[in-house]
């Protein structure tokens, strides 16, 4: 049966392909039928979620960076401003070789050692995928040679950039400050304000000065842009545009002339000087000498430059005026006169015999006078007039340190001004209390004296010098000093003034601030220790010497000047307010190693004044003496 | 004197053509174009380079159509023969591009002799079956799964999966077709389903990924994942009408790969929507449905299986190729039939429809 061959029936052999293809057919209908189901499900049940995958694959916010707000002297000067300029930017990440790729660059775009020190430096600071700038300030004809060799440099690309720029260079570097490029412990602290989404977009912020101070100010609130882009991320075009707000315009206090005239007059010292308005608490001009160039910091500052500023004894970057804390020596004794007047411890008519030393009764140590043998009948104003050492001592004594420390401190000693820049030191004024903290040892009666003088653990900043001055001048108004002025609103243009009310009025009777007033302008008068100083000027002016010992003299040893090494040579201190009547101006002055306070220090103010109240230029800045040095 | 030139010519010409496959097919490859035109960023010599295949293919297609079945029957030993040669050459020198030995190189170009094998193996089963139609019994079916597997062998250790499946499909077609007992097929399929496992530990690393990416695309959204969801997303996201030709942000923002080839329904289906897909299963149900005619009324059992094969062949291209691309299939390599971009696929579907051609215009001629 197996073995015989079966003949099949045609007919029923095309009938049964054909109900297998039906089937077929049948098959493909059902399958075609999946396929429109799952395009139904995609296409329309899932569309709303696809469509949403697709734009979100195709849009991508891209942030637009703020212009940062300028700053401008009080008379609109511009102290800090943008510019656009071309960089040349590398990614490191997307180069493979980055030593190859920077010899190649030095072919088609001059790249000096110093760029090149300071790209590593940036590398070293930043994240790899971070696009660094390795030269700035690209000259149109190197964007242009650099554009048609783009192709053989992947990873390195040329920016439109906005770049800080300081114009006046070292002038008032201290106040303005710069920026610099944000680090990993300053985005830690835009984190912890909630800034974040904020600095999208933001390489650089405030540093140092007011840029730091500021910055929130300045800073301006970042736009967006949703923008079309390709997988490969690169923006094809713009959808929509959120637009950025600049940052708000500074407006300082601070008078550009009158600080490069400041600093020009302090010529080769170091030290510091603050000049404000007592009715105002403004900063008319805050010196540190050395200064620097704050440009440097902008693009990330080279190892040489910052290597230059870090080793430089005589620190150029501090500043000094907020930072130093300087025995205030006699430029105290003002001070301690209001105190003896408010207090009652001193009637203006009270009179010693000075020796020209004081003694406390059971202690063999003398507080010498600085001059010797005494200056004989001392009463209050004379005690300030030709500064009577001995005077002082005494009503050290009779006051009582915790009485000092309590009244003065109302005058902005011994706690930190409040100034609009950061870093300021608090200087000392001790108490009691004090020494028991920082040295656990109590008081001696003996410790009281040499306080009275503006010596011993005293100690104050010329800002703090410069404020107690103006309390002085303006009658016992406090103002919290600042260097700005007005924050002009970028949009409104609408200006908020900064601190324009006294943060405390000390309730002084009008003839003590008078008495003390008159004694210091007679101290810039014949017979006063600023007598020379202050002699023909068109106009009054109070003002107080100060010398302030560097190196502790023995018991009996005589300072020489000529003998001591010029870094431990006294410092020589000078207040002053003027006019005399109306106080538009007060001083503080610090000349570190300078000797006398009246011989170094007041001519200093006296410059200054000329200047600010007459237009008088120094003799080293006035025209025809242009290209004479400038060396005092 | 003149009509009766013109009419000879026409006869010529078209007397084998059978015009309702001829627009069918068209009216895809004019679609195809359009979509490549998009796909291509508007690179019109991209366009007149398919177009230059169109023209190479409508000329196999014609001679195709004018080799009667009977002749055309000679050529299936001769042809399948040549296409295991070849194979066995392509195994032993054939050229490594991607990793896949797919390519011999033969002096003036490339070829890739699997592409033969897909209609190779089924004009050889055809005539396998057609030469025992009278006494076809199980013994038949035997030495045809061997017919078949023999060239799936060598395909899939190229590896060419994609390729050895569709041939796999359009051989088991012709035996199917052929009345292999449902009893067998479905022991066969119990047989297929037992032995995954074991097929799977035979599949490549990046074939296995595929699969699991079809169940899960998130899973490596950057690797794997990443051709099925954005093609996913650039179907869905056409919804009901589409973005309009030539505004698929997926496709002209570059997130699409493989757009102008295996991925070129995404463009379409982005572009056109739910409507355009609609349209786009209609033109093929045409053409499979008129292949599945030519079958029913083919004059012999070869031009049947052929036949029949052929459309449903070409119906598998189409929905593995578009099950893919909306996620329902796993990535394999398969380009949409008279859509994608590319000659030689391009050629062996006209191959495969001048043969449609011919049966159907050759059916009263051969009695069975």
């Amino acid at each position: 049966m197996s073995r015989r061959v079966e003949i099949r029936n045609p007919e029923v052999e095309l009938s049964r392909f054909r109900t297998r293809l039906g089937i077929a057919g049948v098959v493909v209908v059902g399958l075609f039928g999946v396929l429109l189901t799952r395009f139904f499900y995609v296409q329309v049940m899932q569309h709303n979620y696809y469509h949403a995958l697709a734009e979100n694959n195709r849009i991508s916010i891209v942030p637009v960076v703020p212009n940062r707000g300028l700053i401008v002297d009080r008379n609109g000067v511009v102290l800090a401003h943008n510019y656009a300029a071309y960089t040349l930017e590398i990614t490191p990440s997307k180069v493979v070789d980055l030593e190859a790729a920077i010899n190649d660059l030095t072919a088609v775009v001059e790249i000096a050692p110093k760029d090149r020190k300071r790209f590593k430096r940036l590398m070293e600071e930043s994240k790899s995928f971070e696009s660094l700038p390795i030269r700035t300030r690209l000259s149109e004809e190197e964007v242009a040679k650099f554009a048609a060799n783009r192709y053989r440099f992947p990873g390195i690309e040329i920016n439109a950039r906005l770049f800080r720029q300081y114009p006046n260079g070292e002038h008032a570097a201290h106040s303005v400050g710069y920026i610099g490029r944000i680090s990993d412990k300053d985005l830690v602290q835009i984190e912890a304000r909630g800034d974040t989404a904020n600095y999208r977009g933001t390489d650089h912020i405030g540093k140092f000065g007011l840029e730091e101070f500021y910055e929130r100010e300045l800073h301006g609130i970042t736009g967006f842009e949703r923008v079309e882009v390709d997988s490969g991320g690169r923006a094809v075009r713009s959808l929509a545009r959120q637009p950025p707000v600049s940052g708000n315009n500074l407006i300082l206090a601070l008078d550009l002339r009158l600080q490069e005239v400041a600093e020009k007059i302090f010529g080769s010292y170091r030290g510091a000087l603050v000049a404000l308005e007592p009715k105002t608490g403004g900063v008319l001009a805050l010196v540190s000498r050395p200064s620097f160039d704050p440009n440097l910091f902008v693009d990330g500052i080279d190892p040489q430059n910052w290597d230059a500023l870090n080793t430089n004894p005589d620190k150029p970057l501090n500043n000094r005026a907020l930072q130093g804390q300087y025995p205030p020596g006699s430029t105290f004794k003002p001070f301690m006169a209001l105190a003896a007047l408010e207090l009652g411890k001193r009637s203006p008519s009270y009179t010693i015999a000075d020796p020209g030393y004081f003694m406390l009764p059971g202690v063999s140590h003398r507080w010498r006078d600085w001059k010797a043998g005494g200056h004989g009948m001392v009463d209050l104003h004379k005690s300030i007039v030709i500064s009577c050492d001995t005077y002082y001592y005494g009503l050290a004594n009779d006051l009582g340190i915790d009485a000092i420390h309590d009244f003065v401190s109302q005058l902005g000693f011994g706690s930190k001004t409040g100034i609009d820049i950061k870093g300021e030191q608090p200087g000392v004024l001790p108490n009691q209390a004090w020494k028991l903290k920082r040295y656990k040892q109590k008081w001696f009666a003996g410790d009281t004296i040499s306080v009275g003088i503006g010596q011993g653990y005293n100690l104050a900043t010329p800002l703090q010098l410069a404020v107690g001055t103006g309390v002085i001048a303006a009658n016992g108004a406090v103002y919290q000093p600042h260097l700005v002025r007005q924050i002009e609103d970028s949009r409104t243009k609408a200006l908020m003034s900064v601190a324009p009310e006294p943060v405390r009025v000390l309730d002084f009777k009008r003839e003590n601030v008078q008495r003390v007033k008159a004694a210091m302008v007679d101290v810039t008068r014949p017979g006063g220790t600023a007598g020379r100083a202050g002699a023909g000027a068109q106009y009054l002016f109070g003002g107080k010497t100060g010398t302030a010992q560097v190196i502790a003299m023995k018991q009996g040893e005589k300072y020489d000047e000529k003998k001591v090494a010029e870094r431990h040579r006294d410092h020589a201190l000078f207040v002053a307010f003027a006019p005399a009547d109306d106080p538009r101006i007060a001083l503080g002055i610090l000349v570190e190693n300078g000797g006398h306070g009246g011989s170094t220090a007041a001519p200093i103010a006296r410059k200054l004044l000329d200047f600010y109240l007459l237009g008088r230029l120094p003799e080293s800045m006035q025209p025809e003496e242009d290209d004479a040095d400038a060396a005092d | 004197m003149q009509t009766q030139l013109i009419k000879r010519i026409a006869t010529f010409l078209g007397g084998h053509i059978d015009s309702f496959l001829l627009t069918s097919t068209l009216l895809l490859v004019i679609v195809g174009l359009m979509t490549l035109y998009s796909a291509s960023e508007q690179n019109i010599t991209r366009v007149t380079g398919q177009l230059a295949n169109v023209g190479v293919a409508f000329a196999v297609m014609w001679i195709a159509a004018n080799i009667p079945p009977h002749i055309l029957k000679n050529f299936a030993v001769p042809v399948y023969g040549l296409g295991i040669a070849l194979l066995v050459a392509v195994d032993l020198v054939g050229e490594i591009i991607n990793g896949a030995q797919r390519w011999l190189n033969v002096g003036v170009t490339r070829i890739q002799p699997s592409e033969l094998m897909k209609i190779a193996v089924p004009m050889m089963l055809a005539w396998y079956f057609d030469r025992y139609e009278a006494t076809l019994r199980i013994k038949h079916f035997v030495v045809g799964a061997a017919i078949l597997l023999v060239p799936i062998g060598f395909i899939a250790k190229q590896p060419d999966l994609g390729t050895a499946i569709l041939i796999l499909a359009s051989g088991f077609y012709v035996i199917f077709l052929a009345g292999l007992s449902w009893k067998v097929l479905l022991t066969l399929f119990a047989a297929g389903c037992g032995s995954l496992p074991v097929l799977w530990s035979f599949l490549h690393d990046y074939q296995k990924r595929r699969i699991l990416t079809l169940i899960d695309p998130t899973e490596d959204p950057l690797g794997a994942g990443y051709h099925t969801i954005q093609s996913t997303i650039a179907v869905g996201s056409g919804g009901v009408s589409g973005k309009g030709w030539l505004n698929g942000t997926q496709t002209h923002l570059d997130f699409l790969p493989e757009r102008t080839t295996d991925f070129i329904f995404a463009v379409y289906s982005e572009e056109f929507g739910l409507v355009g897909n609609g349209v786009l299963l209609c033109l093929f149900l045409l053409v499979i449905g008129r292949g599945l005619l030519v079958a029913a009324q083919a004059p012999s059992l070869f031009a049947r299986l052929l036949a029949g094969s052929i459309a449903l062949s070409f119906f598998t291209y189409a929905f593995v190729n578009m099950g893919m691309v909306s996620g329902i299939l796993p990535v394999v390599g398969v380009p949409l039939p008279l859509i994608s971009y590319g000659g030689t696929a391009l050629v062996t579907l006209f191959l495969g429809f001048g043969i449609l051609m011919s049966i159907r215009t050759n059916r009263k001629l051969v009695q069975t």
